[in-house]
């Protein structure tokens, strides 16, 4: 990667070096760096300014009164409410964590030291995807008829004799819920890990073994620190999912369970744009503090 | 002469499906001597020095070290050690860490890895970087790092991968010669595998030549560039014309060439300037002879491409070989 980024840098110097049509180079930079500050200003950083300046202001039950005002926030931090839901939101957000981390090292794991030749690994890994072809809401209510009451989990239980009456945390609870996330986005972890074990070197694991370290050894010595960027982007990607999901938590949950998620989207349903906007504000921070910490730990830069 | 030490591979072969990667080795490589490993890519002589370290199974046959067969054996456990090619340094340790890494593996303290650790790399002089990542280093000292890290488990038989491919030609003249000196002050067996002759008549004690799996010829440097056994010795280890005279073949060095007054007619078809002698390559019949001639005595008479010029040679220099 670093070669090739090296040349194409060596092919684009000399056009840089040159005045464009007689531009100075920093108004040349400029121009350059147009297009896609451009798109980033129009798509992100707009959006963000106005959700800012929007839950600053005032609603009734049937207007909305620009202002600044601290009312929606002081409302949000008043209620014992958000408190709970934040830290259901965090609860979801880090057993979906441990569970994608732990399935998606060992098939990544599996995928990149195990299959030896390069086909079956492309051919397995794109396996992997095939679920992604179907829409999340589709692949989240097909586990409906298999986890109800009368489903075929609890139909086939009851037939083997394990249980006597059908178990009734299997849908609309928080096994449901984590159950779903982590289906929907287990291979936002197999993929960064995945990418970060193909590049290990293979004579690092022979080097460790001639070294003496057994299997698990080299697992723990070697493989994960080298894995830890890639856990981490994977990390990012299902943290973040996670805690702005509100489809997942309203459909697995029957609506019995809430997150941050499903406390903006009530807002929206009963149009209080402004303290929904609060929520976001509140909900954008804590995700950005979470990955900043995260950062702290493992320095993911030479991944991408 | 032979002691219980030696390492001996016994009707040692390695199938890859249909095809032989090592075709029924045998060889004694005696303690205590540096040995080289030199044959084209492909003929197997990687895949042998595998076996030796364990990295590869062996489809049949023995690999004996002190007496005992140890081709069953995992790496560690065989009393060798192996330098990787590209090195393999663990990139997220520190050079410290990197040499203590197998005796962190085998339980051992850290105040006494870090101090063993220590005294290996003040053995290969980098006892001053130990705290650098193996990313700050140059190649050379890279590759330092890992012949200590090798070295740390006191093997008896120390195994190296082409350990100077990735060197700059300047440095690898002078690694070769401080892993000649390493070798000579411990006092085990060197086993290295090279593709480059001038490198393995500068280091080992003994050469075996490698070709389509099997061993072409194996002794001192001094025996195997004096009287190469087969047309392919020859060639390969450079410096060498090969001949056909009255239906047998000869090997003739090139420095025995002399470009002389009367002799066998050839035209001058190349000359290259080396610095202390010329090349000159000319055309004798349907063969083509090459002559390393002193620099002074070209230039006393020069030659130009298209010249007629007699080559002449000792009879007596003349090597028959066997195929």
């Amino acid at each position: 990667m670093t070669e090739m980024a090296g040349e194409v840098r060596a092919a684009a110097a000399p056009v840089a070096a040159r005045p464009v049509a007689g531009l100075s180079k920093a108004v040349a930079g400029w121009l350059q760096a147009a297009p896609l500050a451009a798109i980033l200003l129009a798509f992100l950083v707009a959006p963000i300014a106005m959700i800012v300046v929007v839950s600053f202001w005032k609603a009734t039950e049937f207007s909305i009164i620009p202002a600044f005002s601290f009312e929606n926030y002081e409302f949000l931090f008043g209620s014992p409410v958000t408190y709970r839901v934040f830290l259901a939101t965090f609860k979801y957000a880090l057993v979906t964590w441990a569970a994608t981390l732990a399935i998606g090292f060992t098939v990544a794991y599996y995928l990149a030291f195990h299959i030896r030749s390069q086909t079956v690994q492309i051919a397995l890994f794109l396996l992997c995807t095939i679920p992604f072809w179907t829409s999340n809401i589709i692949r989240m209510i097909s586990w409906i008829p298999f986890l109800g009451r009368n489903g075929i989990a609890n139909q086939a239980l009851i037939d083997w004799g394990l249980i006597d009456a059908p178990l009734e945390w299997l849908l609309y609870s928080d096994f449901a819920v984590i159950l779903a996330f982590v289906h929907l986005y287990t291979l936002f972890m197999v993929v960064p890990i995945f990418n970060t074990m193909m590049r290990i070197d293979k004579s690092l694991l022979e080097a460790a073994r001639d070294n003496g370290a057994s299997g698990f050894q080299t697992l723990v010595h070697v493989i994960l620190p080298l894995t830890k960027p890639g856990i981490m982007i994977g990390t990012i990607f299902v943290v973040t999912l996670v805690m702005g999901d509100f489809i997942t938590v309203r459909f697995m949950s029957g609506s019995q369970k809430a997150n941050v998620g499903r406390l903006i989207s009530n807002d929206i349903g009963l149009l209080q744009y402004p303290s929904a906007a609060a929520t976001a504000v509140v909900l954008l921070c804590t995700v950005l503090i979470v990955i900043g910490i995260l950062l702290r730990f493992v320095n993911i830069r030479k991944e991408l | 002469m032979r002691t219980g030490n030696d390492l001996e591979l016994v009707h040692l072969t390695k199938r890859y499906g249909g095809t032989v990667a090592v075709r029924d080795l045998n060889h004694v490589f005696r303690n205590g001597t540096y040995v080289c490993l030199l044959g084209p890519s492909g003929c197997g002589k990687s895949t042998t020095l595998r076996m030796i370290a364990g990295h590869e199974s062996v489809s049949e046959g023995g690999i004996v070290l002190d007496g005992q067969d140890i081709s069953a054996l995992p790496p560690a456990r065989r009393g060798t050690a192996m330098m990787f090619q590209s090195y393999a340094l663990f990139p997220h340790l520190s050079v410290r860490d990197n040499v203590a890494f197998s005796l962190r593996m085998k339980g051992t303290g850290k105040p006494a890895r870090h101090k063993a650790a220590d005294e290996m790399l003040e053995l290969v002089d980098m006892g001053h970087l130990a705290e650098r990542l193996p990313a700050q280093l140059s190649g050379g000292q890279q590759q330092r790092v890992a012949l200590a890290r090798a070295l740390v488990t006191k093997p008896r038989v120390l195994l190296l991968d082409e350990p100077l491919s990735a060197l700059d030609p300047f440095l690898r003249i002078r690694v070769r010669g401080e892993l000649k000196r390493l070798q000579r002050e411990l006092g085990i067996s060197f086993i290295h595998v090279t593709h480059g002759q001038d490198e393995a008549l500068a280091l080992a004690d003994e050469i075996v030549v490698m070709n389509d799996a099997v061993i072409e010829q194996a002794g001192t440097a001094r025996d195997v560039f004096g009287a190469p056994r087969t047309e392919f010795v020859a060639r390969f280890i450079g410096g060498h014309n090969v001949i056909e005279l009255e239906g047998a073949r000869y090997a003739l060095r090139a420095d025995e060439v002399r470009l002389a007054e009367e002799g066998r007619p050839a035209t001058v078809t190349i000359v290259e300037y080396q610095g202390d002698r010329v090349a000159v390559t000319a055309r004798l019949g349907p063969a083509e002879v090459l002559a390393l001639v002193p620099e002074a005595h070209f230039f006393a008479n020069p030659k130009n491409p298209g010249d007629a010029v007699c080559l002449d040679w000792d009879e007596g220099r003349l090597h028959r070989l066997l195929a």
